[in-house]
């Protein structure tokens, strides 16, 4: 495919602006010298992320990607913030001079993600592009095939449950334990 | 284009035509409306009381383990949504896995009731 007929699909058009914000709000994750600021870029970087599902027809995982990370996950990260670092805002501790490695490491992931996305599917166009994958779908392969590793997701969700309460809750002294049993 | 790029097509206008709705109200009320701005004014709006501290203070660590609790039924909220589309279709079993899912995932939140970090003393 050349680029001329790459850029006279429309959808390309979107794919081409997405990406570019992903990867400016993605720049700006880790250039941000507030933290607060770094979580909301993140917030579109995973929007937008979101958006390029949405392109591939997985509008599942799209709208997944929506619901538990921009809902919820980065709530945590906001509230993780928020209790740990006060003030808030300007750091210039946020910055460090150690730039040749990371972008090192960087680059290294990116080629290894693409060589092996390379490797495996090739020119291979997904069936699916522009159909979207529907969610009944998912739901019999979830209670079908996979029900097993569902399951298991249950108990995994539960650990973390309690790990993270465990972590998270301050252990109170035999007195206090004692007067929250007599309530 | 397929239905699916269509389908999308129309939440991108609706969207765009919201922004452009805010945009021309916001837009046309600031060109209309008087600009005096005093320092009474100018201060945040906090339900009519005047702020008091820094915006950027420290959270009470109480709100972590809501947010925490918030994740975990989330995520199990996302692997209900697949199955709630067409319960009847799936049958008995799979309302049976169900069940047995939820309510491995609900002693989770008895255990955090039990440990009382759901009170707010």
């Amino acid at each position: 495919m050349t680029f001329s007929d790459w850029i006279a699909e429309p959808v390309n058009w979107v794919f081409a602006a997405i990406g570019l914000a992903v990867l400016f709000s993605g720049f700006r994750v880790v250039t941000s010298k507030n933290v607060v600021h770094a979580a909301l870029y993140l917030v579109g970087a995973l929007a937008g992320t979101a958006g390029l599902f949405l392109l591939m027809s997985a509008e599942f995982v799209a709208w997944v990607l929506v619901l538990v990370y921009i809902g919820a996950v980065i709530v945590l990260f906001l509230f993780g913030i928020m209790i740990t670092r006060a003030p808030t805002g300007l750091d210039e501790s946020l910055s460090s001079d150690q730039t040749a490695m990371p972008a090192l490491l960087s680059a290294a992931v990116f080629v290894v993600m693409t060589w092996a996305s390379i490797d495996a599917f090739g020119t291979e166009l997904l069936a699916t592009v522009g159909e979207a994958t529907s969610t009944q779908v998912i739901g019999e392969s979830l209670l079908g095939r996979f029900v097993i590793p569902f399951e298991v997701v249950s108990f995994v969700l539960l650990a973390a449950l309690i790990g993270g309460i465990t972590i998270a809750r301050r252990d109170l002294t035999p007195v206090e334990e004692e007067e929250r049993m007599s309530v | 284009m397929s239905t699916y790029f269509e389908s999308y097509l129309t939440v991108g206008a609706f969207a765009a035509l919201g922004a452009v709705l805010v945009l021309v109200m916001l837009g046309v009320a600031s060109v209309l409306r008087p600009t005096k701005p005093t320092a009474e004014k100018q201060l945040t709006y906090e339900c009519g009381v005047d702020p008091v501290g820094d915006g950027w203070s420290q959270t009470y660590v109480r709100y972590y383990v809501f947010g925490l609790l918030f994740v975990i039924f989330d995520v199990e909220a996302v692997f209900i949504f697949p199955w709630a589309i067409q319960v009847d279709e799936l049958g008995v079993f799979a309302l049976v896995a169900m069940l047995f899912f939820i309510v491995t995932v609900i002693e989770g939140l008895v255990y955090a009731v039990k440990k009382g970090v759901l009170r707010w003393e």
